[in-house]
């Protein structure tokens, strides 16, 4: 299969945990096990009246990018769910692409 | 594959487009629907695990009885539904010949698609003791009753929800800004707003005005963060309104055409100034002036506005004072503003009204002595019911009570000592639910099992925009179980047949959308669909019975002065009143008790005190927490992940209660201010010790006050003091 990356906008992830159980119930794994997985960083204060609060979700070594969905012609269940439309699946050079020419962006390829 | 919507037993307030994947008639999983326009194929982490909830082992699948003697005890026998249904018919109807209709209460928790039937087995019962378990409506109630003081009607804040094609619609225009008002949005679920709609109107260019006691994610990525002091937030409106006044920021021809006793309302702002709002609002006062700017220069300006508003005593007027903002600078009915939003069925005054004999009116409680129940609302005062079971006077009993979708001592209700007291001496209660609760297993005497919304079908009817749509079965009930509907109806034949003339849930619905021509299958065939919309419809009468431009008040116009409120003896300004249990109003308490506490925050996995019985929801957050400030956790030797009892005076009863919790030291929380989550319960603990609920709820520090107007309780802005729970406690 060809190499794929996770493109995410962390300026508009809420960390809503979506991505996590739209995975885990997907691949049906065990609690607490997860294809993709929210780390935050944060909060604390850092000058007046500004916070470090994000949110990024990673790939875990479990995640295969929903190949059998993307075969049915849908998105990978974490991209659907996600509540904040932050994150995309795209070819690794699309992928860099777009992170180069905006902030707020990391991608993840495998 | 089902495609469905999601509405309850289990559900929230939005009710999201689904499909529903099953196999052999089980529910294998869930996916958010691509198509439908309301969640865009999106889902949050309840809905994804829902199967869960529906295949749960402990889902009651029987209907259940119990002896009065063993209340408290799990003795609970299995029965047929005949034998349920016959006693329960049976015994409502000895009491109604015996007492009166009104000696039986009928109970909801949260408002959601089955409000509507309990509403009209009440009335068709004949009872008029129709109550929220929530003390005094505090949620959602009181903001509708502010905006019909000032406006007439109720509204909400456009993300195009109205239209099938949302923000691609040509008629929207996106809000300049969108002021985040008491509510924690992306991880709440308010009166059918979805919660990342903000996120949406912001990615599309919004600015972004957050005022919340917490740093929230939306608080930190704002672009002015007000940490405003809990249930101060009339306060700071009106400053923010004295800012546009002074400075002339205002809309002074919207004012002029559509605003009544403006003078009035300047006068009361006047009081207001950025350095009085400081002081109260424990905000910088340039803020104020900041935030009032910003809200000033922004239009499109929305509101999204969340229970925190309604979650404090005689809150109408804060309410009443965020509304002012809206109305002073003619952010109302245009798009990307407040606007009112299409309805099909009248979901939020009750279903069925007419069927209520109008004798028993007058026997409603908390109509006699408070004013805004009489005139304003159509429920009975729980909070006045909670003294009526208590004292129960000779001349009008209460002797029992029908619990529907309502968990009320893990929830909704305060004061658990007195509530516990309340149903316990009444002679029959009926639960009606999923899963069995601290509720049932404290005091009920019989137990009907209900579907979860993927074993039924439905009507998808919100409190937000409305459209035609469908909650469509998916797989079979498990065991002998029956969706709500089926039992309302079942019931209200038994009890007044003419009000209930349908053979099946099926033509009871197709009933409710007979305006729209189509029958229920109709509607579950074209489902989505929109009811006709416009915008500005107080310039084409189309707000008004008598066809005339203006808005359906007393005067045709936004009252800022409230004529209606005035004709009740109430105060017609959104003028601020310091709720009764904090640091200022109780200055000797607060010595003893010095952090403000509010309770009821949202989590991601769990709504109200449901889903704690999914493994993977529940390990997202699986013990009750309480937020404090590391300055302050500092200050009592307490450590994150430390157990805490927070304790505090149960209002002014003079009795002190507590509650266990996880501490979360996190600088999310102002160092004077500690903030709990709600509805804790531990279904696979003791259900003799009733699930831990007695220590776990955090509503026991809250008392049954009803205030002056029995409008707003305070669950959000109560005093406690917190300190470390000893070994074996």
């Amino acid at each position: 299969m060809a190499k794929k990356a996770l493109l995410v906008n962390y300026l508009w992830c809420t960390g809503c945990h979506s991505c996590e159980l739209a995975c885990q119930v997907k691949n049906n794994f065990p609690p607490g096990q997860f294809g993709i997985k929210l780390n935050r960083v944060g909060p604390w204060k850092y000058a007046p009246k500004k916070w470090q609060y994000s949110y990024f979700p990673l790939l875990t070594d479990q995640c295969h990018f929903c190949a059998d969905r993307l075969a049915e012609n849908k998105l990978p269940s974490c991209v659907q769910h996600c509540q904040a439309n932050c994150l995309q699946i795209l070819a690794p050079e699309e992928a860099a692409r777009i992170a180069a020419a905006n902030p707020g962006m990391i991608f993840m390829s495998k | 594959m089902t495609r469905s919507s999601a509405w309850t037993a289990p559900g929230c307030h939005l009710g999201c487009g689904l499909l529903i994947y099953a196999k052999d008639g089980k529910v294998e999983r869930v996916e958010g629907d691509p198509d439908n326009p309301y969640n865009q194929g999106r889902l949050c982490p309840r809905c994804l695990a829902v199967d869960d909830i529906v295949n749960h082992e402990k889902r009651i699948i029987y209907p259940l009885k119990r002896d009065l003697a063993d209340r408290g005890k799990d003795k609970w026998q299995r029965i047929s539904w005949d034998e349920a249904l016959d006693t329960i018919e049976r015994r409502f109807k000895e009491y109604k010949e015996k007492y009166g209709a009104e000696s039986v209460v009928f109970l909801q928790g949260t408002g959601r698609d089955i409000a509507p039937y309990i509403t009209r087995l009440a009335w068709s019962f004949g009872s008029p003791n129709y109550a929220f378990s929530l003390s005094n409506v505090a949620c959602f109630g009181p903001r509708i009753f502010a905006a019909n003081m000032l406006a007439g009607v109720f509204m909400v804040a456009d993300y195009g929800q109205q239209f099938i094609d949302r923000y691609d619609n040509p008629q929207y225009k996106n809000p300049g800004l969108v002021a985040v008002w008491g509510n924690n949005a992306v991880v709440a679920n308010s009166d059918g707003a979805y919660g990342h709609w903000v996120t949406d109107v912001l990615q599309r260019g919004a600015k972004l005005l957050v005022i919340d006691p917490r740093l929230t994610w939306l608080a930190a990525h704002a672009d002015l963060w007000l940490q405003i002091r809990p249930g101060s937030d009339g306060a700071l409106a009106l400053g923010m309104a004295n800012v546009m006044i002074q400075e002339k920021l205002y809309d002074e021809q919207f004012v002029q055409d559509w605003c009544f006793g403006f003078k009035k309302f300047a006068a009361l702002c006047a009081e207001w100034t950025p350095e009085r709002v400081a002081e109260v609002c424990w905000v910088e006062a340039g803020d104020v002036v900041a935030a009032a700017r910003l809200f000033a220069s922004s239009a499109p300006v929305m509101v999204q506005q969340g229970v925190a508003i309604d979650q404090r005593e005689d809150c109408y007027d804060a309410s009443r004072a965020i509304l002012s903002l809206l109305a002073i600078t003619g952010n109302i009915e245009k798009p990307g503003t407040m606007v009112v939003m299409p309805e099909f069925l009248k979901y939020i005054t009750g279903w069925g009204r007419d069927l209520l004999p109008y004798e028993q009116e007058d026997k409603r409680i908390g109509a006699d002595d408070l004013v805004v129940y009489k005139l304003g609302l159509h429920v009975a005062s729980i909070n006045k019911m909670i003294d009526h079971l208590i004292e129960q006077p000779a001349a009008y009993p209460l002797k029992a009570s029908w619990l529907q979708t309502v968990n009320l001592i893990a929830c909704g209700a305060v004061d658990n000592e007195r509530t516990h007291a309340a149903f316990s001496g009444l002679e029959f209660n009926v639960a009606v639910d999923l899963f069995m609760t601290p509720t049932a297993m404290a005091f009920c005497d019989l137990f009907l099992p209900v579907t979860t919304f993927t074993e039924r079908d439905g009507i998808r009817c919100g409190d937000n925009s409305q459209r035609g749509e469908t909650i469509n079965a998916a797989v079979p009930p498990r065991g002998e179980c029956r969706s709500d509907m089926e039992i309302n109806l079942e019931l209200g034949r038994r009890f007044n047949a003419t009000a209930w003339p349908w053979e099946n849930v099926g033509e009871m619905f197709s009933h409710i959308f007979a305006e729209s021509g189509m029958d229920f299958y109709q509607v579950q065939a074209t489902a989505p669909s929109y009811l006709p919309f416009e915008y500005e419809k107080f310039l084409s009468g189309k707000m008004r019975a008598d066809g005339k431009p203006g808005f359906p008040t007393p005067s045709g116009k936004l009252e800022l002065f409230s004529k209606s409120l005035e004709f009740m003896g109430l105060d017609p300004l959104p003028r601020y009143v310091e709720p009764p249990m904090t640091p200022f109003s109780q200055p000797e308490l607060a010595q003893e008790y010095p952090l403000v506490l509010q309770t009821g925050a949202r989590r991601h996995n769990t709504f109200h005190s449901e889903n704690r019985q999914s493994s993977r929801l529940r390990a997202m957050h699986p013990e009750p927490t309480v937020m404090i400030h590391p300055e302050t956790a500092a200050n009592l030797g307490v450590r994150d992940g430390q157990w805490v009892w927070v304790e505090g005076p149960v209002g002014l009863t003079g009795r002190v209660a507590r509650a266990k919790r996880l501490a979360e030291v996190t600088p999310i929380v102002d160092p004077r201010c500690a903030s709990a989550d709600h509805g804790w319960w531990r279904p696979e603990a003791d259900p003799e010790n009733l699930y831990d609920v007695n220590e776990l709820n955090i509503n026991n520090l809250i008392s049954w006050s009803t205030g002056l107007t029995g409008i707003g309780a305070n669950y959000k802005c109560i005093l406690c003091k917190i300190y470390p729970v000893k070994e074996n406690e």
